[in-house]
């Protein structure tokens, strides 16, 4: 892939960063930081969200200019003017938000970028897809539309779309977010091989596990500063627990032990009351590149966390929004707290108390451009007390949103700031006090801590454990497996739109989950 | 980034320290418009010269035949009614992220309705029902007329720029054919419609010339700005402009609220028609179109959909379309340079656009 021996160059930076300063107005994002990044390693980047790390991939492919310091490539001063250059310097970047053309194919996208006046090569790009996914293990549906693939296959292109490009070195931004257990020890794996081949990788993550587990080199920054390095030799002389434990206390300097591990839920489980969620033999029908679903029956309980689990883009999707009204049922039945839902629209199964948080929260959760202010009132706009006889009352929205944004913590310059402008962890918390706001019966949860740092998923899980302690029932889709065991009292597994299994979490839940998973039998 | 790792501060305390920060918004959008205007007149300028008239003598002209004669200032006022009422309906329209560009056969619909019809209703009711009538009857001519565009987008997704360019061929072409054929004023050997009585029509401002259909016009399209601002439903239909999936998601009807964003934008180009015919014109001839509907979304681009800064971006292309048609006739200038300059400034002002986004991402990211 990278067309050159590694024994010759191994040792030496690719890419070096000397004192690196970047400032924004009101904040220094990078403070005098020092990288090498060198063949044949996994240089993990490890730090909360606003310490910096996007700032340093900016600079890195080409986005932003460095205010000081400055960037080697090879051992020579240079600096990079444009994402193009970096690219020519051999600087490939998977960034966290996806960089795909939805209207294009899979193909077209990754054909993207050659030279104008050739007719695109597509036999040449089937092959070489062909040899790298092969040993990625991963299938890629070329001629499928980038808008119907799940945002866990967009980030499989934009890594193969990286690699097509002869990178040396490949920039991982939260690249695992999105990918499944199974998923995310395949990219490890690959990230070995592709490093063996003296590639040199740069892996953001906020997961200490990965980090210890695929890294050869791990720095940790924060607050824009690089507070630590553990280099291979060390790294190598430590085991898995004693990094994340030199990690945490790089990064949080508090405990020892794993933050992300969580406690099991201690709950009494309420097995007399009532099912509030009642479905059966939901069925969707599927669209050309989305499995549709079939024969989905579950009963949530008040107090009930029911957990799906399954690869991504098997379904999960589809049954969020059949839930909530968006996506028609060819067949099946919702129940309500007794009460039939199914033909109702949208807006009315909210009225009765169904909420649907969406993982996609940008493109449908929230209107970007608007300001915060508006996004906690999307889904009632028109209702008492914020609009009055259809016209808006500024200072009873103000009240209320100024109340949510202390109440969920909320990190806002003002209440007028475009919503997009937030941190992804923000923009999660507008959704949260949204559709947890009075009158919920049951929530419904998709994706809910997916791109979020650890302290952000932390306030997420616990807000999630006490919409069910409040007596809600809650429906948690994640591809996260921990999250899932951590947090769930029933997991069901969907796989190919259809629920294969439901486990109670107890001990040996993890076990059986995972052979559901794979297709074998609990 | 920067909010990210910004300190938690009281929202509210930080509203109220943000109007320092609304009126640099404010001065600098002012620069961002009258900027690019005053650099499109140049180009302009260059152009005449080239055509070999000279420029000041031109601008001279335009201002004082459309701004400062008494005449001209009459005139321009009254070019505004139905300028005002198209522009109220462009700006629910594209707010709400559909460009309906049939205005003009819209326009002409309803126009044609309300000629034919107001002479008849003036005969049989008093004359302030007969033209609300005819106000009413054209607007649900456009209405009507604007059903295909917006079924189509409502329920199939079909592009509407297409389907409303090319309803507005089939509108400009209907409202001919019913001119010549159904609504043809037989006493009269050009084909017309029946002419309604000056003492019938919208009834003049004071002294002057100026058509009382301006304070209907500046009142629909403050009517609009408040609606699209400050109601429910105007947020609604923001919130399908600026995100269809969040709409759904939100569980707002689109469907629905396409048909009516079509049927409201419409409407108001039919009451268009109807307030130059009734205000002014008095009947329809024959192959009369004088395509307000295209001139005016420049105006609403520059305005950036705001409904005040609307009302003075129609008065300028307002007296540019007085003076250039007085100009031409003096300097020799085709009618038409207006609309060249019109597009001049819409140019410079996507460059100027281009730039600033550029200087504030630089600055930012």
């Amino acid at each position: 892939m990278s067309g050159f021996s590694s024994s010759s160059v191994a040792g030496r930076d690719i890419v070096a960063l000397e004192g690196v300063t970047k400032r924004f107005p009101g904040i220094v994002a990078n403070d005098s930081v020092d990288l090498s990044i060198r063949p044949g390693e996994v240089h993990v980047l490890l730090g909360e969200n606003g310490a910096g790390k996007s700032t340093l991939i900016g600079m890195l492919s080409g986005l932003q200019q460095p205010d000081e310091g400055r960037i080697l490539v090879d051992g020579k001063p240079t600096p990079i003017t444009s994402p193009r250059h970096a690219l020519a310097l051999g600087i490939g970047t998977v960034f966290q938000h996806m960089m795909l053309v939805p209207t294009l194919t899979v193909a077209e996208n990754l054909l993207l970028g050659g030279p104008w006046w050739q007719r695109p090569r597509t036999e040449e790009l089937a092959a070489r897809v062909a040899e790298i996914t092969g040993t990625l293990g991963i299938t890629v549906k070329l001629q499928a539309k980038v808008s119907e693939l799940s945002l866990g296959e967009q980030q499989q292109v934009e890594i193969l779309r990286a690699m097509l490009r002869n990178s040396r070195l490949l920039i991982l931004d939260e690249s695992t977010s999105m990918l499944t257990p199974k998923g995310i020890d395949e990219l490890g794996a690959l990230m070995r091989r592709l490093v063996e081949q003296g590639l040199a990788i740069v892996f953001i993550t906020h997961k200490l596990k990965e980090a210890a587990a695929f890294g050869d080199r791990i720095s940790v920054l924060k607050l824009g500063r690089k507070v630590g390095e553990i280099p291979p030799e060390r790294f190598r002389a430590l085991g898995e627990q004693e990094i994340v434990a030199e990690i945490v206390e790089l990064m949080f300097g508090k405990q020892k032990d794993d933050p992300e591990a969580v406690e099991r839920p201690v709950r009494t489980a309420r097995a007399g009351a009532a099912p509030l969620l009642q479905v059966a033999d939901l069925a969707v029908a599927p669209t050309d590149n989305a499995p549709g679903l079939s024969s989905i029956s579950f009963d949530i309980r008040p107090g009930e966390i029911l957990g799906i689990a399954g690869i991504d883009g098997n379904g999960q999707k589809q049954l969020a929004e059949a839930l909530a009204g968006q996506r028609t049922a060819t067949s099946g039945s919702v129940r309500l707290d007794g009460a039939a839902i199914e033909t109702l629209s949208v807006g009315e199964r909210r009225r009765r108390g169904l909420r649907y948080l969406t993982d996609d929260r940008l493109g449908e959760g929230t209107v970007g451009t608007f300001p915060v202010s508006i996004n906690f009132f999307l889904k009632q706009v028109g209702a008492a007390p914020f609009w009055r006889n259809g016209v808006e009352q500024r200072a009873e929205i103000d009240k209320r949103a100024t109340q949510l944004v202390r109440e969920y913590d909320v990190r806002t310059p003002s209440l007028k700031t475009p919503v997009a402008r937030l941190s992804g962890g923000n923009i999660q918390k507008v959704l949260l006090a949204r559709e947890l706001a009075e009158g919920a019966k049951v929530v419904i949860f998709n994706k809910p801590t997916y791109g979020l740092d650890l302290a952000n998923t932390l306030a997420s899980r616990q807000r999630i454990r006490d919409t069910a302690a409040r007596g809600l029932a809650v429906l948690l889709i994640s591809t996260d497996l921990e999250e899932l065991l951590g947090m769930c009292d029933r997991i069901a597994v969907i796989a190919n739109g259809a629920l294969v299994g439901t486990v109670e979490n107890v001990d040996d839940a993890r076990t059986k989950v995972g052979r559901l998973m794979i297709g074998l039998a609990a | 980034m920067s909010i990210d790792t910004a300190p938690t501060v009281s929202a509210t305390a930080l509203d109220a320290t943000s109007g320092a920060a609304t009126r640099r918004d404010i001065a600098h959008r002012l620069l961002m418009t009258l900027g690019p205007i005053f650099i499109a007149l140049v180009i302009a300028g260059c152009i005449l010269l080239a055509v070999g008239v000279d420029p000041l003598a031109y601008y001279g002209f335009v201002l004082e035949k459309g701004l400062f004669s008494p005449l001209g200032i009459q005139q321009t006022l009254t070019r505004m009614a139905p300028l005002l009422f198209l522009a109220a309906g462009l700006i629910v329209a594209f707010r709400a992220g559909m460009w309906n560009l049939g205005g003009d056969g819209q326009f002409l619909l309803g126009a044609v309705t309300a000629a034919a019809s107001a002479p008849v209703f003036v005969q049989i009711m008093p004359a302030w029902l007969a033209l609300f009538c005819s106000f009413l009857i054209a607007m649900v001519v456009a209405m009507i007329w604007s059903l295909v565009p917006a079924l189509l987008r409502a329920y199939q997704g079909v592009n509407e720029i297409i389907t409303t360019l090319m309803m507005t061929f089939l509108g400009t072409s209907l409202a001919n054919v019913l001119v010549k054929l159904a609504f043809r004023d037989p006493n009269t050997t050009v084909p017309q419609t029946r002419t309604l009585p000056v003492e019938d029509r919208l009834p003049r401002l004071f002294e002057t010339t100026i058509t009382s259909g301006l304070l209907l016009g500046l009142a629909a399209i403050v009517i609009v700005h408040l609606v699209m601002t400050r109601t429910a439903f105007g947020l609604k239909l923001r919130i399908v402009g600026a995100n269809p999936r969040a709409a759904v998601h939100s569980g707002l009807g689109v469907p629905g609220l396409t048909v009516a964003v079509f049927a409201i934008s419409a409407g108001l180009a039919g009451l268009a028609g109807a307030v130059d015919i009734i205000g002014v014109q008095g009947n329809v001839r024959a192959d009369w179109n004088p395509a307000y509907g295209l001139a005016v979304i420049p105006a609403v681009f520059l305005a950036r959909m705001n409904g005040f800064a609307a009302i003075g971006f129609v008065f300028l292309l307002s007296v540019l379309s007085i003076g250039g048609e007085s100009a031409a006739r003096r300097l020799g200038v085709p009618n038409h340079f207006t609309l060249v300059l019109v597009s001049i400034v819409l140019i410079v002002l996507a460059v100027a656009e281009y730039f600033d986004h550029r200087y504030s991402q630089s600055r930012r990211t």
